[in-house]
């Protein structure tokens, strides 16, 4: 690098610290940091007050501080329980390695450890869930929008159904879907829970619709020149479909996707509940049904864990959203 | 010179609608020689946009018919391509990209992919917009788009090149720019042009024949004014010049005596 260059990178550096950049940075700090913090902070505060003032037959009702106690406590649980499976492990490998020394013919068993599912398991059992369930209802939403909003005529068949089962609660679907799953998913030797399935096709089945809607609407709605622009070309339909129909719906094709995240989460947690789904939902009814003094704080640590978890999924699906869309410049939030 | 290159039948065109169907077009004849370059002026809602269209195949007419080079045109083709107003390129791909979904259409068998690369480079760079290969459509000003749109249309090599109000949407100075453009390019590769437009300076300077539509509903031509002045035009020289400001008057007069604005007269 020549000397003047870097004179020039360094009054670079000197401009941007510059009094009015200083400000601009001060400003974003404000924006970005002090303001949602402050609203955290408010919210802490009246929920202990009013977590104060709530009396149960559990005891009173948890705070921030019981709250945050037993997070520690979940993650302590989780950690011990780790400890143990990695001793049965040991225990086991020493137990096996010992018999084949004596006679190294012998047949050694290998089995797996069944200790208690830990909060931190659940979790991952929830998003594995909903993760089935989710891309599932992908699969079949994107196709079916992309139909009904080809044809007008399709759309005109199907949307009676949509409309019909759309405002379905999950509730109103898990008993059917149980005794379908226990009825169509017989195997001696199952590679999913029965619990897992009839979770996930729940949430299949009340998150295809925001996908379809949103899909239909988007491809429905595609300029008129840009498919002119197609019929002059004489592109195929699969051409068609790939060039123009699914760039031009991809982020009405998201948003859809994304209310499809979210309302999949949403019903996980009743679907887990009454399938007994080893995920949150199972925990926070266990925990109902256990009944101890910490039950509410640990039962108040899984809500926040939910939202949380809501929020970073959105993320997520925002995040890649903006990734494969093409108008940079379009706000999305 | 082939003087029946593009004949326009006896055609008319009718819209269904709530009650009685709509009847845009009626009775519309026009040849067309191989080369030449037509301009369609009318005012708003008098059905250029529907002729130009049917002869694009993108509508159907309820009567009469259109061929072109002795085939009868009964869908849309990449060999009567269209320049759309708002350039419709596809917002998602480059510059490069777009003019490249078109040959590809069309040129899929016969050229390679070295050649087809070529093919693409030569006409982004016969509308001058060889630099910006790589930029996407937002990132261009309205002019530069349409010049997009035109490559994207001469690279299909079309037998005919449809312009929909193709400089409607730009500012003057723009405009003029891409008129010499056109006329230049046109003058080169010999391009059969069917333009629509609103602007009568646009349509004397450029056209070989000026096609004056009466206005709807059932529409048809009025009068066909042949422009006889000689090219290449040079739109300065001509500002001045006795028979170009001939030409214009005998537009003006058709449009604001004989067929009057119909808001005009509604109002």
């Amino acid at each position: 690098m020549s000397a003047t260059s870097t004179v020039f990178k360094i009054a670079q550096v000197v401009d941007l610290l510059t009094v009015s950049n200083l400000r601009l940075v001060f400003d974003r700090i404000i924006k970005m940091l002090a303001l949602p913090g402050f609203g955290v902070l408010v919210f802490l505060m009246l929920w202990q007050l009013v977590a104060n003032n709530i009396i149960t037959s559990l005891g009173q009702f948890p705070g921030p501080n019981q709250v945050w106690e037993q997070s520690n406590n979940l993650v302590a649980e989780h950690q011990r329980e780790r400890t143990k499976e990695a001793l049965f492990y040991e225990r086991q490998e020493k137990r096996n390695a010992k018999k084949l020394a004596k006679n190294p013919d012998a047949v050694v068993k290998v089995r797996a450890y069944t200790g208690k599912a830990t909060f931190v398991d659940q979790i991952g059992t929830s998003l594995l869930t909903v993760a089935f369930g989710f891309m599932a209802a992908t699969l079949v939403a994107v196709p079916l929008g992309i139909i009904c909003g080809l044809s007008e005529s399709v759309y005109r068949c199907v949307n009676p159904i949509i409309q019909t089962f759309k405002p379905v609660s999950p509730l109103a679907w898990l008993p059917l879907v149980t005794m379908v799953v226990s009825a169509l998913y017989v195997s001696d030797d199952p590679y999913f829970e029965k619990a897992f399935l009839t979770s996930a096709f729940t949430v299949a089945l009340c998150c295809l619709w925001p996908t379809v809607v949103n899909t239909t609407v988007g491809v429905a709605s595609i300029d008129r020149d840009l498919i002119n622009v197609g019929r002059v070309l004489q592109l195929s339909t699969s051409v068609h479909i790939r060039k123009i129909v699914i760039p031009s719906a991809i982020p009405m094709i998201f948003t859809g996707l994304r209310l499809s995240l979210a309302t999949g989460w949403m019903v996980l947690i009743a679907a887990e509940m009454l399938a007994q789904n080893p995920g949150l939902g199972k925990f926070i009814w266990d925990e109902f049904q256990n009944g101890s003094s910490n039950s509410l704080g640990r039962i108040m640590v899984a809500v926040l864990v939910i939202g949380v978890i809501g929020f970073i999924l959105d993320s997520l699906m925002l995040a890649v959203q903006k990734h494969v869309s093409w108008d940079k410049q379009a706000i999305l939030r | 010179m082939t003087k029946n290159y593009l004949e326009i039948s006896q055609v008319g065109i009718e819209f269904p609608t709530e009650g009685e169907p709509f009847r845009a077009l009626q009775n519309v004849n026009l040849t067309i020689a191989k080369g030449e370059f037509i301009s369609l002026i009318g005012h708003s809602g008098c059905g250029k946009s529907t002729v130009l269209n049917i002869v694009a195949g993108l509508y159907e007419a309820t009567e009469g018919g259109v061929i072109l080079e002795g085939r009868e045109v009964d869908e849309p083709g990449p060999d009567r391509a269209v320049v759309f107003q708002n350039h419709a390129l596809l917002p998602w791909l480059t510059v490069y990209q777009n003019v490249e979904l078109a040959v590809k259409c069309v040129f899929k068998k016969s050229k390679s992919k070295p050649e087809m690369r070529d093919w693409i480079e030569h006409n982004l760079s016969l509308v001058h917009m060889d630099h910006a290969l790589h930029k996407l459509p937002g990132e261009l000003s309205g002019g530069m788009k349409q010049r997009v749109g035109i490559a994207r249309c001469l690279a299909m090599q079309p037998k005919v090149l449809l312009m929909d109000e193709p400089f409607g949407a730009l500012d003057a100075l723009t405009r003029a720019h891409l008129q010499d453009s056109l006329m230049e390019i046109q003058q080169q590769l010999g391009n059969t042009v069917i333009m629509i437009t609103h602007d009568v300076d646009e349509a004397v300077l450029l056209s070989d024949r000026i096609v004056m539509m009466t206005n709807g509903p059932a529409a048809s031509i009025g009068e066909v004014l042949p422009i006889d002045l000689p090219r290449p035009r040079n739109r300065v020289v001509l500002a001045d010049d006795p028979d170009f400001n001939n030409y214009r008057q005998q537009v003006l007069r058709f449009l604001y005596e004989k067929q009057k604005n119909p808001t005009a007269k509604a109002a």
